[in-house]
């Protein structure tokens, strides 16, 4: 009794790469294009088409692989992975089983420990089914056919669902940095199946695994590795055994379900696909891709501290997407003084990608016009108050702050006639606070600051309204 | 008679204005609705549209625009070969109503230089036979007996040529598809070398392996019409470029250049069972070839049993896959069942034909997991030990002399009697194949029955000037 039980866990990750073109033909990429729309007889898989490596994924592939310390593969070729199913217009992936781009690498979590990677390698995606639930019928997109994928399948080295979050997050950060990958969940550019078995504390011999698809968020992950560990535990606890099989998670349900098991596992028959050959990368061009990869997270993190006088804390969540790091250098290059930059978005910044749950890919604001609304902000022509709100709504809009401060009259009320009457107002219509405020209550004078700031909508400065609140007060 | 015209002579004559295309094009749908019936070249004919272009063409060659030895040449095409709103069926059922949305590229090069595409030529089903049997439409009879078969898979498109159902053909080989019909219809076929011709738009058999090359009536025609197709297309990864070659400018030389090549002729070739007549005209070649200038010699190529067993091995393994895009899915045959398994096991139930399964079953076998490494791996294997043989031969030899076939042309029938046997009957067809290099096949004398006999002419990867040059000093009298 009393057995403790050690969770074992490896990844296959699955990354959608950020070429222009597919894989193997000339269609678009683009996601959420009308179904059906970014197709051609290749890959649609047609009688007599035939694919040609796009040379750009080979790159991309490589790239990610040099920055996870991979060996590159000198010869590396694809091969058929056959398997009926009408999401794979030819009825066979093709993919790299004998010879994939990378392999034997390695990723360092930020905490120490080393996850290894067994290999990389690049395949096409399929198209996506459609269920119309009220005819019954199912439907084919192939707009995602031969959409480029490279699969990242570590080793079993994780031991908390903790660790596959930090890994992940890594793993994004980089992959964004090579600008290899959007790296979105929800539409699918990063997939992740997780394969989960638990053995005894302290033995040597792995349990037997499951393989858990259908995980769309890091939220997910982490509470299917969670869920899926007690349910083996449980099954081992009441002498049972686990089966090799795979599942699909429901997160609505917060449960898994067996999708197949292996003992029918399906016969791949893979082989090297003769229509394309062996792709053979030498020497100088694996190392031209090392020298041409761009700077990366720690690198850039240090130069942020060094350069711009970067508090470290901040700096490390600055470069912590290569978005947010690219909005804050292109505003600095404009002559915007480092700190302000960094106070909007470690304040603002940070506070709307949370609250909008957004990827700081999706900021649409410019550095032009963040660098516009600091100045106008700067020459106190807008409010600090304001200056939140524009930008705010330029975050996620890209809309230009000059204009939108323009279109609603945001500019900072400099009429003294105004603003006196709205004082006079606050006054008059606040009788209980002013008594309050000349009866020595200190905090009674913010109250009324307040009041006048929302009937001016924020477009007055603070110091103006006190200041002419005292006056007014004053007897 | 323009019928009896070689193609070359009569785009000169179309040049020079003593014959029309539609002329030619006239003559040619006059032969074919005299012989069509009897013999069975086409699965489909391309009348009105090949009038049409046969009128802009000759607008073109009066005009001075187009010059070329094939503007205004009628041309059938081997049904395999995807013509873009023709029709393209493959010899099978599963693609019976299949139109394709783009040509082959060989089929635009053809378009483009002004040759007339006539029509669609019979083959066996997915290319798989030797006999044209096994196409889903019916048979094709050879034109010097019709109790006899045409040979295969491009049957079709060799029987056409010889019955003067057109002036040249394109077929395709993946093991001897193209030289073997042209043997027993005494035509001249050529496989090219593996990746001289663009696949795009060959509807798969065995990618590894196959080549579309030219049927044609004399070597002549045979050069001019690989100038016209050959070269790199970046639409096809496996077709290799080779810089302003030009074919028919080869031919120049005429007989002088069989002076000094070596020839080798293996000797394991007279010991597979060949007919007498068939090794009889491989021994007058040899003798013609001497008597030209050559040397000949008879060698040991060794590894001959096993050609046929790997290349049955690697191309069924292969076609198992390519042939799994046929799941009435997309296009093609679509046979409902209830659910998806059951519609895809009655679309291809009643899709294809017995030797199109045969070999599916046969390749889905040697792929699968746990015989992989038996079969599969090892026809590889063994597929780079041939290679290295006959090239280890190249060094000895500037052509390999040998049969195309062992009889000549059989009786209907045959082939589906002992499928085993007729696959044996590849066996000095599909090295070429396995090991990409090019060969040809050259009508070469009759049989006592007055059957046309070829034989074959093997040299080195991208010899196809070569074995042209020889080809024609041997075939001139």
């Amino acid at each position: 009794m009393g057995k403790t039980y050690e969770t074992v866990i490896g990844l296959e990750v699955h990354v959608e790469l950020a070429t222009r073109t597919k894989i193997f033909c000339g269609c678009k990429t683009a996601f959420g294009a009308r179904p059906n729309t970014l197709v051609c007889p290749v890959c649609l898989g047609m009688p007599g088409t035939l694919p040609v490596l796009n040379r750009k994924v080979a790159e991309l592939a490589a790239s990610v692989g040099l920055s996870l310390h991979c060996e590159v593969n000198r010869v590396t070729r694809f091969d058929r992975k056959n398997y009926f199913y009408p999401d794979n217009p030819q009825n066979y992936q093709i993919s790299q089983l004998y010879l994939p781009i990378c392999r034997d690498g390695r990723l360092t979590l930020s905490e120490g420990r080393t996850i290894r990677i067994h290999e990389i390698h690049a395949e096409e995606d399929a198209g996506k089914l459609m269920h119309e639930e009220r005819s019954g019928e199912t439907l084919v997109d192939y707009n995602r056919a031969g959409v480029p994928l490279i699969e990242i399948v570590t080793e079993p080295d994780f031991r908390s669902g903790e660790e596959v979050i930090a890994f992940l997050e890594q793993l994004k950060t980089t992959i964004e940095y090579l600008e290899a990958s959007d790296c979105k969940l929800q539409e699918g550019s990063l997939r992740v199946d997780v394969n989960l078995s638990i053995k005894e504390q302290g033995s040597e011999r792995l349990g037997v695994r499951t393989e858990m698809k259908n995980l769309n968020s890091f939220h997910a992950i982490l509470r299917a590795i969670k869920v899926e560990g007690e349910r083996q535990r449980r099954i081992l606890e009441d002498g049972g055994s686990i089966s090799l099989e795979t599942r699909r998670w429901d997160d609505a349900k917060g449960e898994s379900f067996p999708m197949r098991s292996k003992e029918e596992v399906r016969d791949y028959r893979y082989f090297p696909d003769p229509d394309l050959p062996a792709v053979h990368l030498s020497e100088a061009w694996i190392e031209t891709l090392r020298s041409r990869l761009p700077e990366m997270r720690k690198e850039k993190k240090e130069r942020f501290i060094l350069e711009y006088g970067v508090p470290e804390y901040d700096a490390e969540l600055l470069t912590g997407s290569i978005y947010l790091a690219r909005l804050f250098e292109r505003t600095v290059a404009l002559g915007v003084p480092p700190k302000k930059v960094s106070n909007f978005l470690m304040g603002e910044g940070l506070r709307l990608l949370r609250e909008k749950e957004m990827d700081a890919k999706d900021i649409k604001l410019t550095p032009e016009g963040f660098a516009r609304l600091i100045a106008m902000n700067e020459e106190k022509r807008i409010t600090n108050a304001v200056a939140k709100e524009v930008f705010e709504a330029a975050f996620d809009s890209g809309i230009d702050p000059e204009a939108y401060v323009a279109g609603r009259g945001l500019m900072t009320v400099r009429d003294e006639d105004l603003l006196r009457k709205t004082v006079e107002k606050v006054i008059a219509e606040n009788e209980k606070s002013v008594r309050d405020y000349l009866g020595g209550k200190e905090k009674a004078l913010s109250f009324l600051v307040g009041q006048t700031m929302k009937a001016m909508k924020g477009q007055a400065e603070p110091a103006t309204v006190t200041a002419l609140l005292k006056e007014l007060l004053s007897v | 008679m323009i019928l009896e015209l070689t193609a070359l002579e009569l785009s000169e004559k179309i040049r020079r204005g003593e014959i029309g295309v539609c002329e030619a094009l006239e003559a040619v749908f006059r032969r074919i609705d005299e012989r069509e019936d009897a013999l069975h070249c086409y699965i489909t004919l391309n009348r009105q549209q090949a009038l049409w272009e046969a009128r802009e063409v000759q607008k073109k060659v009066s005009s001075g625009k187009l010059t070329g030895p094939l503007a205004g040449v009628p041309i059938a095409v081997k049904d395999n070969l995807c013509t873009k709103g023709l029709r393209t069926t493959c010899g099978s059922r599963m693609l019976e109503s299949f139109v394709p949305p783009y040509d082959a590229t060989a089929v635009a090069r053809l378009r483009e230089a002004g040759a007339i595409l006539i029509g669609k030529t019979n083959m066996d089903e997915f290319a798989m036979g030797n006999a044209t049997e096994s196409s889903a439409f019916g048979c094709t009879k050879n034109p010097w007996d019709e109790a006899r078969s045409a040979g295969g898979s491009s049957g079709g498109s060799a029987a056409a040529v010889a019955a003067r159902e057109c002036f040249a053909a394109l077929g395709t080989d993946t093991g001897g598809s193209v030289r073997q019909p042209a043997s027993h219809c005494g035509v001249v076929g050529l496989k090219p070398t593996y990746g001289t011709v663009s696949r795009h738009g060959l509807i798969a058999y065995c990618s590894s392996m196959d080549q579309v090359g030219p049927v044609t009536k004399d070597v002549r025609d045979c050069a001019a019409l690989l100038t016209c197709i050959a070269g790199l297309d970046e639409r096809d990864a496996t077709s290799v470029r080779r810089e302003g070659v030009d074919y028919l400018a080869a031919l120049s030389k005429g007989g002088e250049a069989a002076l000094g090549l070596r020839i080798g002729i293996p000797r394991e070739y007279f010991d597979e069972g060949a007919d007498l007549e068939v090794l009889e005209a491989v021994r007058k070649a040899a003798r013609r070839l001497k008597e030209l200038g050559a040397v000949t010699e008879e060698f040991s190529l060794g590894l001959t049993e096993y050609v046929v067993p790997t290349y049955y091995t690697i191309a069924c393994g292969e076609a198992s896959s390519n042939l799994e895009r046929y799941d009435g899915m997309k296009y093609g045959l679509r046979v409902q069942g209830e659910g998806l398994n059951d519609t895809y096991l009655r679309t291809r139930t009643q899709g294809f034909g017995e030797e199109v399964k045969r070999r599916l079953l046969l390749g889905a076998f040697v792929l699968s997991e746990g015989f992989y490494d038996a079969y599969y791996l090892k026809a590889l294997k063994v597929r780079r030990k041939i290679r290295e043989t006959l090239t280890e031969a190249f060094r000895s030899y500037d052509l390999i002399l040998g049969p195309v076939a062992p009889t000549a042309a059989p009786l209907l029938g045959e082939a589906g009697k002992d499928p085993l046997k007729a696959w044996l009957a590849d066996v000095y067809t599909v090295s070429a194949n396995l090991t990409g290099m090019p060969a040809m096949s050259l009508p070469f004398g009759r049989t006592a029955k007055g059957l046309p006999v070829g034989v074959q002419l093997t040299a080195a990867p991208f010899q196809e000037e070569r074995l042209l040059q020889a080809g024609l000093a041997l075939s001139q009298e």
